[in-house]
Order: structure tokens, then sequence, then C-alpha cells
């Protein structure tokens, strides 16, 4: 678990072009929304493109989208949760 | 009262140099567009992290507006629905354009990208200024295969003149691969002739687009 | 068209989309049989016949000669022919047809047009903005006439774009409804005619643009202003310069959850939420660049005939503000209208038309 939010801390700064954060300054239980990084709708919509991507997991509703996305820590646990054996 | 248009400050950003003011106040040959870009960034100390977000397009007007606009004060002169923005380029956002296309080829790699697809329209870089210096004036993005200042210059000045706007920030932003250019003038009126940089007319601002050269 | 039926169909188009989806299409075959008669298909793209179609049609009832110095043609167009870019390396027609200055010059050419066409490309509000500009441009003398296309085609560039947004609709769109999910694509061609001098004879007919404005939302370069900042301004500020009472809105209403609820707050902050209020998404998709010129047509067409049409897709009001949706069609006098726009940027535009 420890390596994935470490590995996720990396894709997300990649993937919503974070250029001046490293993961260490991420902390995986803050919100990724409203507070904490502050992301916004275009960001929430790339992270569930990078799930797809990357994890080949789909998020089916908003609703579910805004339990996944919740924080780095949720992501990861929806990740492990769904792991193809 | 008379009422004088005039071009109070201009800055450019092409060749490797940025130029205000009639200054050249950085330059870094050799480098990618994208590295030049981000170089001006943290030379001037901009500290605006959604700047990493912006394609080349939006990255070059958005500097070239935040250097032209530095020191200003402008909000102290003006109310950001005051403010108009009038840009121009021969390829709209087609750099950005060819970069989605490139996501969607491959059916069995298909993952399109919002950040990417919000990119390709011009008008964005009009929003990232908006957005930066709270500007809720009057834009248009016009395409035109060069720069035109005579068109430019008779409509902004209608709207001066009828008071749609008090001034402007007006100009030409353009990426197409690794060419770019943006040359970027700041328009006001005054009571004072012969203030400013020069005289808001097609001549004035054409030798400026050239002189540079 | 117009009252009960919606152009909104599903399609299903391999090269457009994997899956099929709900869109407003021009019928290729409508538009090949239309475009032969004046022009050789081989040359030109979809959207330029589609363009080409639509201005020689506007040119017909004109009373001015649209080869004189004092005409201006602008293009309306957020990607223009945005479809060659599929294929850009295999380009039989000329890698330069990628550029919208050269669709615009290539329109300018076929009419004989004198001016360098201009072209504004400024996302959803472009034909708006295009009106504007040429009310602009003729009030100060810088032209006679001005003939303004709005054009734009569907595509799998644009089409996976809004996907990518999750912003399209699971069926044919629903303006300002409790149920609305996201936006239908369309694509069409529209031109209107701005002319300084009498352009038809019969004086009933004419409309006049009177004003319009824009202004900058300065919040987000993809969402709506929580507040319609910006949508307000450019009302509020286009009120103050023209006070006028209104008869008629014709809203952007794309039926996205955000766009909707964004205008129903625009629109009663400045005080018109009373004011009758349709969107035309419902019949044909929203045209991108065209939808600006193709709504004020139907503006003018409202006044003209003095009625209003009902908001195809609508059934019952899903936004915060309570506005006066137009939900069936109604005979009435009207004189005057306000057509307004969005887009990504965070523009918007507002427009005045009024009878003479």
């Amino acid at each position: 678990m420890e390596q994935l939010v470490q590995k996720l801390k990396e894709e997300i700064i990649e993937a919503l072009n974070l250029s001046e954060m490293k993961p260490g300054q991420i902390d995986e239980k803050a919100p990724l929304f409203v507070d904490g990084l502050g992301l916004d709708s275009i960001d929430a919509l790339e992270l569930t493109v990078l799930l797809e991507k990357k994890y080949g997991l789909k998020i089916l509703t908003a609703e579910e989208g805004k339990k996944v996305l919740y924080s780095v820590h949720s992501m990861a646990e929806f990740i492990t949760a769904n792991k193809k054996a | 009262m008379s009422e004088f248009y005039i071009i109070s400050d201009y800055c450019s950003i092409r060749d490797h140099e940025v130029v205000l003011h009639g200054k050249s106040v950085y330059n870094h040959a050799d480098s990618g567009l994208q590295d030049f870009l981000t170089g001006i960034y943290q030379y001037f100390a901009v500290s605006y992290p959604k700047f990493y977000k912006m394609d080349k397009l939006s990255k070059l007007g958005f500097l070239t507006a935040e250097l032209l606009l530095r020191n200003k004060n402008i909000h102290q002169q003006y109310a950001g629905n005051e403010v108009g923005i009038f840009l121009m380029n021969a390829s709209s956002s087609l750099d950005t354009d060819r970069n989605h296309q490139h996501s969607i080829l491959d059916r069995n790699n298909y993952f399109p990208s919002p950040a990417v697809f919000v990119y390709t329209l011009p008008n964005i870089v009009i929003g990232e200024i908006s957005i930066r210096h709270k500007f809720t004036g009057e834009g248009t993005f016009f395409i035109q295969e060069k720069f035109n200042p005579p068109f430019l210059v008779h409509y902004i000045k209608e709207l001066l003149a009828q008071g749609v706007i008090q001034c402007c920030i007006a100009g030409w932003v353009e990426t197409d691969g690794q060419n770019y250019e943006s040359v970027l003038y700041l328009i006001e009126k005054t009571d004072r002739p012969n203030a400013g940089i020069a005289n808001f007319e097609p001549t004035s601002i054409q030798r400026i687009f050239d002189n540079e050269k | 068209m117009l009252g009960d039926k919606t152009g909104i169909q599903l399609a299903e188009d391999q090269r457009i989309a994997p899956e099929p989806f709900y869109a407003s299409l021009v019928e290729p075959s409508l538009l090949q049989q239309k475009f032969k008669a004046i022009g050789d298909p081989g040359l030109y793209t979809r959207f330029e016949q589609m363009a080409i179609c639509s201005v020689r049609e506007a040119l017909s009832n004109v009373a001015f000669n649209p080869e004189d110095p004092g005409t201006l043609f602008i293009l309306s167009t957020t990607k223009g022919n945005i479809d060659l870019l599929e294929k850009e390396n295999e380009q039989k027609l000329g890698k330069e047809r990628l550029y919208l200055w050269d669709t615009a010059r290539l329109i300018q050419r076929f009419f004989n047009f004198r001016n360098e066409p201009v072209v504004i490309s400024n996302a959803c509000i472009s034909g708006v903005q295009a009106v504007i500009t040429g009310v602009r441009l003729i009030r100060a003398g810088l032209y006679e006439n001005v003939i303004i296309n709005g054009t734009d085609i569907i595509s799998e560039f644009v089409f996976s774009g809004f996907n990518s947004f999750k912003s399209l609709s699971t069926g044919p769109c629903r303006p300002f409804d409790r149920t609305r999910d996201g936006l239908s694509i369309g694509e069409g061609s529209g031109t209107l005619v701005l002319s300084k001098t009498r352009p038809q004879a019969d004086a009933s007919k004419l409309i006049v643009a009177l004003d319009g404005i824009s202004s900058n939302d300065a919040n987000h370069i993809s969402g709506p202003s929580r507040t319609g900042e910006g949508l307000f301004i450019a009302i509020d500020h286009l009120l103050k310069r023209n006070p006028l009472a209104l008869d008629y809105i014709s809203a952007h209403g794309t039926a996205t959850p955000y766009n909707d609820e964004m205008e129903s707050i625009a629109i009663t902050r400045a005080g018109l939420q009373s004011v009758p209020v349709n969107s035309f998404k419902g019949y044909w998709g929203h045209t991108l660049g065209a939808a600006g010129i193709i709504e004020t047509i139907m503006c003018v067409s409202s006044i003209r005939n003095n009625v209003l049409y009902n908001t195809m897709g609508f059934h019952e009001t899903g936004v915060s503000n309570p506005l006066n949706i137009i939900d069936r069609v109604i005979n009435r006098e009207i004189n005057s209208c306000l057509k307004i726009a969005s887009g990504f940027g965070g523009c918007n535009a507002a427009l005045l038309l009024c009878k003479k």
C-alpha cells in the first residue's frame, strides 16, 4: 500500500502538471479537492483518466468519483480493492 | 477635453528574447520553446502554479501579459470590467489540436484528456489572462494570416470612443510547432498629447511590431 | 422543425465515436446534392460546402452588391476544417486548409468578396461575438455591409473532447430541465447579413441589431462562474447602455447542469427572471461556432413573426432561480430580444435585437 501511495503521488503530480510539488509535500489523507491541494473539475476528470489508463479501473458515477477521489489514500484503497488477481 | 489614444507600453517574446518597453530583459538562446517559457516564468518569479497546466500558446500569452502589466498597478486606474483583451494569431490552437488528435489516433489506447482538450480553443489565452488579472471586460480572439494592425486599431478605437472599454491589451500571440511570437500592447486613453510610447495608430503599432526583428 | 420534433438522433459513425451517440448531423447526401449545383464537391471540404451553401442562400436576398469594397465577410467558427487533422500527412487539399484564415479566404474567393475576411474563433460565443463585431464595424463607418457566416462540423476531434469532459447527454438534450444531463453535439451553418443600407425591399422584415457586449468571468477556463459573473456583467452593461423593455431572451441553454444553472443566476441577477426565455439547443444540438448565428437568425424569425418557440426537451424546471421558460409555442407581439451565449475560456456575450 505504501509503495502504491508513493507511486500514485508521482503519477498525480505528472498527470496534473503540479510541477512545483514534490511527492513528500502531499499528505495522502488530506482532501484533494476544495481544501488540501485545491484541485478543480478538470483535475477530477484527469484523475479518472489516470485510473483508467494506468490501472484499468472505471469510475461509473459522480457519487463514486467523489468518494474514490477524496484523497490519495482513498484512491489507493480503490485500486487495491479492485485489483485483478 | 481632447481624448488621445496611446500605446503606453508593449512587451514581446520572440527569437529567444523578452523585450519590455524597448529593452531586452531576458534571453536564452538554444532552448526549446517549453524550456524557454519555463525559464521566463522562473526568472521573473511569477509564482502562479496554474502556469504549468497551460499549453504553449497560453503560456506565451500569459507571460507576455504578465510582464506587460508588472508594476503597472492597473487596478488602481481601471475597474476589471473596463479592460479589454483583443488577440490575434494565424494558427489558432493548432499546436494543441495536434496533441489532442494524437490522443485519439489509436482506438486501443484511447484516452483523450480534458486538460488538453480545453486548450484546443485560442480564446483560452484570453481566459487565462482574465483569471490572473481579474479582467471581466470585453475580449475577442481573431484569426488572420498576418498581424493586421489597421483592423485591430480601427476596431479598438471605436470601442474606446464608445466607452465600451477604457483601456485594453491587444496584439499577436502565435505558436506553431517550435515557431512562436507574441507582441502585446497596452492601449490607454489620455488627455495629454504625446504621452506614452506612441499614438495608437496602425503605423506605430506596425513599426513596433517590425522593429524588434 | 419547430414545436414538437427534435433533429437530434442516435447516430452511428465509427469515424466519430466507437459507440452510438446522440447528435444532430447534416445529412451528407443532401449537402452533396445542394453543393453540386454550385461547385465541385471534390474541391471543397464538408465544412466549406456547408458554409458556401449557406452564404449563397443569404446573398440571394440582398439589395447591395456583395463584391463592392464596402462589404466585409466574417467567419465564425471554433475548429474549421478540423477533420482534416485526421489525415494531415495525406492532405490532398493542402496543409493550409487547417488554418482558419485560409478557409475564410477560400469562401471570400468563391464569392469574390473584396476585403480580407476576418475570422472570429472565440469558443461558443463566436457567433454572437461576430454579430456584435459586425455591428460595431458598421457603426464606426468602416464598412457598409457585413456578411457573417457561422459554421462548425461534428468530428471525432470534437466529440472525443466533449466526451472526455463527460458533458454529453444520454439522449436528446433537455435545456433547463430537472433531468438534464449534458449537451447534444450538433453541426450546421448559418449566415446573417448586417447592412447600413436597406437589405430588403420589405420594411416589415427589417430587424435592427442594436448593440452587444461581451465579458469574461475571470474565474475558470472551462467551468461557468457559480455567480454567473461575466454573463451578468455583459447583460447589465448592455441594458444600461440601451435601456429598453425586453420581450424575449434566447438563452445559450446547452443543457449541461452547470451552464443552465449559471444562466438562471445571471438572468435573475439582471432582474429578467419574468422575461420569456427559451433555448434552441434541443432542436439541433449545440452547433458551437454556428450556434450564435443560427440562434440569432431564430431570434430574428421570432421578432418578425411575433412568435415564441418552445424549448424542445424541457418539461420541468431544474434550475435554482425559477425562470419564465417557454414551454409551448406562443403567438405574441415581440419587439425586442436579448440573445446570450457563454463559452469555454469564461467568455460571455449579450446581443440586443429589435424591430425597426
